[in-house]
């Protein structure tokens, strides 16, 4: 298929390959790899983050089970391995971070750039929230007792405070003391200072990782990346040696064909490999222009996907575990307060009703005395439900594993060690995404150039931590959740779809693979001809569009905690406020749309005669346009000299 | 003679047990759980071990409240259910037929809480007065939140590193600096030569792309 959109000027703007190897051989001052392990573990970090362990267990239990690796690795292979490539290939290719790639390629396309700019910006922001969250539980677990273990003490102290005596000491830990959590969106409440200090730990940790570029982050890589593995590991062996860990496992694994029949499983598959990898955020293009010209960047792409695809599964296990210890001693509890309320209630002696006489002795007491047994409001300990209930998100994090682990003797240490691990699973990511924003920022102009990188990363982490104070307000949490569903889920699978056919049809598959017999030594084979030409953007395609159907049909709602509420201490739905459109769109919108939007301007304001659109180009698009002056000047000869090409362009 | 004294003795404490009764006004009900407080060590409840809560009911009564001198006689119990659970009420020392008001027992009890718990090896758990709560221990509260002292020491290493690796760059620059100022003279000549040959607006810092 020879189906490539004209694009003049494309030599012009790329190294050839005799430049690329000359370059090779002086020393640059583009910033380079210490060595290969140091990129590897990089993007290794980058990609496995906190979704890892708190997202695709849950995915894979909702989705039946076992059966769930079946999507999931599939769609691993064929959409997620090819974009990897893709992006590796580009990046090491054009040694250019995110924004000069998709320059080079079409400077009409310089809005994929900006868009992956943007959605990092957007992405990085609430991420370290949670980061601050995370350092928060961390920062309180050097005590014994932890102190998500004890309610306050009503006024007269003979009892709890009502809100903690009607959810539990996790919940309200989390929602109260460390959230301060209004009852709506709209009610900011005014700043949390705890939350502050901790926004402030977390940006300053970014900064100190960040101040040299990847000088200093590729040394901190060696601990954020490897880390948690080892802590996994620890909390493996000691999950599987509580009571009822392999309860989880199992009900983790037990395999649900039928759910593969299930368009939403598949979906869901898909999204997760999108989003797994990292891909469109513009942070691999970034790091893979930071290889040497013939790095190997195929092995590198299927190396990548084969350690994503098993650190999922691992972390799965582990959460597992912990979750089926979790709801084996709530069950038990569950049948002990039970069988107290029968035995105080009918005064028998109290080695007559045991767990294993408890089913036959209820339904006995049951049929003897009816009435007063329904009077006694008895609850169904049902271990299915306790299995699958608040193990997703930050309610995984926080609650779930927090309980849990109150419950392990030896409390403060796992918690020390939990967090640790989620701290360093996130600082990694931020990696990535800290550099999808310095490096655009850069390359934009938008920050002087003599300033030194140090600079630079000081600017970008004050900015963003002030930014961040939105989050620490009482109504943060819900913040956080909608930056989560809106800015991290649409414009990622467009900016992605507009990289597949930006690579694929405007800079030319042709070329794309005699780049990557120079540069790996043998051309891609047909599995990477094809997926790149039309499996990959398909699966992309049908996802983004089953989701927009799905997101404009639904009712947008989000949960709250409400004290006042009837199903509390469950979280309630309710509606957003209407103005929450205009961010909504802010959020998903702007960063889809810098797209076409930006090809548009450009194609308005610079295509026009050169007098009276000056004055226009200074005006609207001075900041991002800073090569226009030359751009003219050469145009206007490239417009001679080319007389025989088409002179239009599409983008 | 002796039958007076029989008919007496059977009339007091048929007496008694007309005062208590289970859900009498002025009675509270009591609930131990030996067995899941003690487990293998758990004893056997019998006639002693009441003897010996009526007794430490007792010295609550005498220590707490109005300071008369009541004895084990002024406890009545009944109602004994083998969960173990049972009713009691406190008759005055002065005359047998009138009760001590509830909320003066219920005074006695609750200063005494910790010293009755500890008699029977119990806790507030499972030594249970219903309808008198145990005033719960307040949370443990560190004078200075530990979180703090944590936050101090990350934001002190932070701080840290962040000086000394910008102070090792600029000293790095100057270093670079009088180097440079030492090879200048022989290198413009060389620049100028090779932008001749090669076109230096390929390199990586330059943003300007040509058409």
């Amino acid at each position: 298929m020879k189906l490539v959109f004209p694009n003049p000027g494309l030599d012009n703007r790329i190294l050839s390959h005799e430049d690329l190897d000359r370059m090779e051989k002086e020393e640059g001052d583009r910033p380079k790899w210490d060595n290969k392990t140091q990129y590897m573990l990089t993007c290794v970090g980058f990609c496995i983050g906190i979704g890892n362990v708190w997202r695709f267990p849950y995915l894979c239990q909702t989705h039946g089970g076992g059966a769930f690796l079946i999507p999931y690795l599939i769609l691993l292979v064929l959409e997620g391995m090819p974009l990897l490539l893709l992006e590796f290939a580009i990046g090491q290719r054009l040694r250019k971070g995110s924004v000069g790639v998709w320059r080079a390629i079409n400077p009409y396309l310089t809005g994929v750039g900006i868009a992956s700019m943007l959605v990092s910006l957007l992405v990085g922001l609430y991420y370290n929230t949670l980061i601050a969250w995370i350092l928060w539980y961390l920062f309180n677990s050097f005590q014994d007792p932890l102190p998500w273990t004890q309610c306050p003490l009503n006024d007269n102290g003979t009892g709890f405070v009502p809100e903690c005596q009607r959810s539990s000491t996790v919940d309200y830990y989390f929602y109260r003391v460390t959230l301060n959590s209004s009852t709506s969106i709209a009610d900011s409440g005014g700043i949390h200072w705890p939350i502050v200090l901790c926004l402030l730990a977390a940006w300053t940790v970014m900064c100190v990782c960040y101040i040299r570029g990847i000088g200093t982050s590729g040394k901190a890589v060696y601990v954020t990346a490897i880390l948690p593995y080892i802590v996994l590991a620890i909390f493996l062996i000691r999950g599987l040696t509580l009571k009822g860990s392999l309860s989880g496992i199992k009900f983790l694994f037990t395999p649900d064909v039928n759910e593969l029949i299930n368009p939403k499983t598949w979906l869901d598959a898909g999204a997760q490999v999108f989003y797994a990898f990292s891909l469109a955020w513009g942070g691999l293009i970034s790091f893979s222009s930071y290889n040497p010209v013939h790095n190997n960047c195929v092995q590198d792409a299927v190396i990548l996907t084969a350690i994503t695809g098993f650190t999922s599964i691992y972390a799965a296990t582990v959460t597992y575990t912990i979750i089926g210890f979790r709801a084996t001693e709530k069950y038990d509890t569950c049948i002990s307060d039970n069988i107290l309320t029968l035995l105080n209630a009918f005064d028998l002696p109290e080695d007559n009703i045991t767990t294993s006489n408890y089913e036959t002795a209820l339904n006995h007491l049951n049929s003897s005395y009816p009435d007063t047994v329904l009077g006694l409001d008895i609850k169904t300990c049902d271990m299915q439900t306790l299995l699958s209930e608040g193990v997703e998100g930050t309610g995984l994090a926080f609650i779930v594993f927090t309980e849990a682990i109150t419950k392990m003797p030896g409390s403060p240490f796992w918690s020390v060690l939990f967090f640790v691990m989620l701290l360093c699973l996130g600082i990694s990511t931020l990696f990535g995404n800290i550099e999808g924003v310095v490096v655009p920022l850069k390359d934009l102009n938008l920050l002087p150039k003599k300033w030194p990188q140090e600079a630079v990363t000081g600017v970008t982490c004050a900015v963003a931590f002030i930014i961040c104070l939105l989050f620490a307000q009482h109504s943060g949490l819900y913040w956080v959740t909608l930056f989560d569903n809106f800015a991290g889920s649409v414009p990622l699978l467009t900016i992605g779809l507009f990289e597949m056919i930006a690579v694929v049809y405007i800079y030319g598959i042709d070329r794309f693979n005699e780049d990557l017999e120079y540069m790996v030594g043998h051309k891609p084979g047909i599995f990477w001809q094809v997926t790149w030409r039309f499996i990959s953007p398909l699966i992309v395609l049908v996802i983004l569009v089953f989701y927009m159907v799905t997101q404009t049909q639904e009712e947008l709602t989000y949960l709250v905690w409400d004290p006042n509420s009837e199903q509390f201490p469950s979280l309630a739905l309710v509606p957003y406020p209407s103005w929450i459109n205009a961010v909504v769109f802010l959020l998903a919108g702007v960063p889809s749309l810098a797209v076409p939007v930006y090809a548009l301007c450009r194609l308005v304001f610079v295509r026009n005669p050169l007098s009276s659109s000056m004055q226009q180009m200074e005006s609207c698009c001075a900041s991002s346009f800073p090569e226009q002056p030359h751009e003219k000047m050469v145009h206007i000869h490239s417009g001679e000299e080319a007389a025989g090409e088409k002179k239009t362009l599409l983008f | 003679m002796l039958w007076k004294v029989l008919l007496l003795l059977g009339l007091s404490s048929a007496w008694a047990q007309k005062l208590c009764s289970p859900g009498a006004s002025d009675g509270y009900k009591v609930r131990l759980s030996i067995n899941s407080a003690l487990g293998d060590q758990a004893y056997v409840w019998n006639e002693n071990e009441m003897f010996l809560f009526r007794a430490t009911l007792a010295f609550a009564m005498r220590t707490y409240s109005d300071g008369q001198e009541y004895d084990v006689a002024n406890v009545v119990v009944c109602d004994e259910t083998p969960r173990v659970s049972f009713w009691f009420v406190v008759t005055s020392p002065l005359d047998a037929s009138l009760l001590v008001d509830k909320r003066r027992v219920e005074e006695a009890v609750r200063k005494s809480r910790s010293r009755i718990n500890s008699a029977f090896l119990l806790t507030d758990d499972t030594l249970e007065f219903i309808g008198i709560p145990p005033t719960l221990e307040a949370p443990v509260a560190p004078d200075t939140p530990p979180w703090l002292i944590a936050f101090g020491v990350v934001m002190g290493g932070v701080g840290a590193g962040i000086v000394v690796l910008l102070v090792s760059s600029v000293v790095q620059k100057i270093r670079k600096k009088r180097d440079g100022e030492e090879e200048t003279g022989g290198k413009t000549e060389n620049e100028a030569a090779s932008d001749a040959i090669y076109n230096m607006s390929f390199s990586d810092d330059e943003p300007v792309t040509q058409m």
